[in-house]
């Protein structure tokens, strides 16, 4: 009994050509920046705006980077808090134990990242399917055990504490408020660089890779390199998060960044709707909330959790942003009438 | 420190007995329906709480371990009933998402009904060592490497002897010339799924004695459980087997000789290095990619 192997997690379909333009996408990333910024001047002591928002915010930011890789390049990774936690360690680590200022030991994790990352991305990249699934699985937990078992540098598993806080230009950043403001302000520019890369030749290349990698290949596209790029710039992205996360927490463990973290990640990404930038925002932004709030919950939360995340994939099998998004589109009549052409099935 | 060796080869290959009947289920349902089931750890669990369960209510041994895994294949077929079957047509990555909701779900309505604590099962025929050599085993190592050995067997036979079997079977190789041929492919679906939770509800009961249960007991194993299908080659039903006892063997033998706390690590590392040596599993077949 077998069967190629290829039936993998790959998006069925793939992302489509997005009708774009600086125009558009500037749109988009306005009216993101609107609501980032009305929240806390509406609300400014509201709990879940300052203190569940900053961890909205790392959330979006770790699924955008993911997003890159397995929404549009359609490689699954199910270890990718690995790279968010390397970041993070490095920075606490420096910090701590050897005096480094945050600055210089945030620069120290991405290179350590880069390095990392370029080593395992082309061995892993090779594989297909399941098997990368695996493959960065394996990785995901090798890393956690690391950080849990090497006790005498990472703190084992009760962590690190007393890392220090960030102060950029001499302001240090002391309450929830100023990260929120960090956190929204490095969210809005990662997604402008993920809507970027998305419209640009790499990212043409990298949809190509996602439909059919052997056609990608006829078409002179270098898909084992352009793999291994969107890998580890995701990576570099999510250990620039793990570094923030650290000052910010002033502290470190390993259960933020285990093998359920990076499931969840991908579960954000999943429930937004693959293969785009904003839906993947709006997975942390809904799967962080409702894991907030359903802790009134107490016992019945994963229950609750378990049911919620059956019914979306089940119904809205896009996921919730683009689902959605056509639902209403569909709904609307609409303004101007376009030639349907193929580039005009939007995801 | 050789001379543990015995010793080290029989917790290995009793905890790699577990791990290839679950890399096992997970090879069933891939085949039948390309999906990657990671509920497959809760059947172990659901399988074990509900014996421990009867048997606490006062049923009779045998009666309990069958009402068990019979409530526990109930559970296998409403998650193909409720969940796989009305998103058919999904992405993979889709499946897999609603399949780690049903995992979340089912540890949920675990953790309600039988609490955070750990349960203990009554061993099934005595807690009194044997001596073989150097190594000591109890009765229950035998009970999990013979049950294993049984089912797996069975199903050995049940693909290559039987008639339902055989229409499994190409129910996995071509869903829609199954069809034409009349087999029913939708009840081939729920087979897969009660007979998947079937094996892991036995690896549960043939375990708890030795491991004890708790409500996210199947995590960890339905991961070691994923880990053997892939090691095997995904989709090759022995090939999880073997694969199951190799990571058995491995992280019994990393434990003993390198260091406990890594033992996962040191399993998982392997992992990584045959994928990279040979991209699919140690048994797969090299895949050809149609496009």
């Amino acid at each position: 009994m077998s069967r190629s192997p290829h039936a993998a997690p790959t998006a069925q379909g793939g992302p489509t050509l997005r009708r774009g333009g600086t125009g558009s996408r500037l749109t988009g990333l306005l009216l993101l920046a609107a609501v980032v910024v009305a929240l806390p001047l509406l609300f400014p002591k509201n709990y879940f705006v300052t203190v569940v928002g900053v961890a909205v915010g790392f959330h979006a930011i770790l699924a955008v980077a993911l997003n890159l890789l397995i929404g549009y390049a359609g490689q699954i990774s199910l270890g990718h808090a690995a790279f968010f936690g390397l970041g993070a360690y490095t920075s606490a680590i420096l910090t701590t134990r050897y005096d480094w200022s945050p600055l210089l030991a945030m620069l120290a994790g991405l290179a350590g990242v880069l390095v990392v990352a370029s080593l395992i991305s082309r061995p892993i990249l090779r594989l297909k399917g399941h098997y990368l699934a695996m493959a960065t699985l394996g990785f995901g937990i090798i890393v956690h055990i690391v950080m849990v078992q090497a006790v005498v540098l990472t703190g084992g598993p009760d962590g690190l504490s007393g890392v220090p806080g960030l102060s950029l230009l001499g302001w240090g950043l002391k309450t929830d408020l100023h990260w929120y403001w960090v956190v929204a302000g490095v969210v809005l520019a990662v997604v402008w660089l993920s809507l970027n890369i998305v419209d640009s030749r790499t990212g043409r290349a990298l949809r190509a890779v996602h439909g059919s990698e052997f056609a990608a290949e006829m078409m002179g596209i270098d898909t084992t390199r352009t793999k291994a790029q969107v890998f580890v710039l995701s990576a570099l992205i999510s250990a620039f998060a793990g570094s923030l996360f650290a000052h910010q927490q002033g502290f470190v463990s390993p259960d933020s960044f285990s093998f359920f973290v990076s499931i969840e990640l991908v579960t954000m990404v999943v429930l937004g709707g693959m293969a785009s930038t904003y839906g993947a925002v709006f997975g942390a932004v809904a799967l962080t909330l409702l894991k907030a709030g359903l802790v009134v919950f107490h016992d019945y939360e994963m229950v609750i959790l378990g049911a919620i995340l059956m019914i979306v994939m089940i119904f809205l099998p896009q996921g919730l942003f683009v689902g959605l998004a056509r639902g209403l589109r569909l709904a609307l009549p609409r303004r101007r009438e376009r030639p349907a052409t193929s580039g005009d099935r939007i995801a | 420190m050789l001379d543990q060796l015995p010793q080290f080869l029989i917790t290995g290959v009793t905890v790699g007995s577990i791990y290839a009947l679950v890399g096992l289920g997970f090879a069933i349902i891939y085949n039948a329906s390309d999906v990657v089931n990671f509920a497959q750890g809760e059947f172990v669990m659901i399988g074990a709480m509900m014996a421990i369960s009867l048997l606490s209510a006062g049923a009779p041994f045998p009666i309990a371990l069958v009402l068990a895994a019979l409530s526990t294949v109930v559970v296998g077929l409403a998650l193909e009933k409720f969940a796989v079957e009305p998103a058919r047509g999904a992405s993979v990555v889709t499946l897999i998402i609603i399949t780690i909701g049903a995992s979340i779900l089912l540890r949920g309505i675990a953790l309600l009904v039988w609490g955070k604590n750990f349960h203990a099962m009554p061993h099934f025929s005595g807690e009194t060592p044997l001596r073989l050599g150097n190594a000591t085993l109890l009765p229950q190592n035998l009970w999990v490497m013979g049950g294993t050995a049984v089912l797996v067997l069975a199903v050995r036979y049940f693909f290559s002897h039987t008639f339902v079997g055989k229409a499994l079977l190409a129910c996995s190789c071509n869903p829609v010339a199954a069809q034409l041929m009349g087999i029913n492919v939708r009840w081939m679906l729920l087979l897969a799924y009660g007979l998947s939770a079937l094996l892991g509800a036995v690896a549960g009961m043939l375990v708890a004695p030795i491991t004890f249960t708790s409500y996210d007991a199947g995590v960890m194993l339905g991961l070691k459980g994923f880990s053997a299908a892939i090691l095997g080659g995904m989709g090759n039903s022995m090939g999880a087997v073997a694969g199951g006892l190799l990571l058995g063997i491995l992280e019994s033998l990393g434990a003993g000789f390198i260091s406990s706390g890594y033992k996962d690590a040191i399993a998982f590392v392997v992992i990584l290095l045959v994928l990279f040596l040979k991209p699919s599993g140690l048994f797969g077949r090299g895949s050809a990619e149609r496009v």
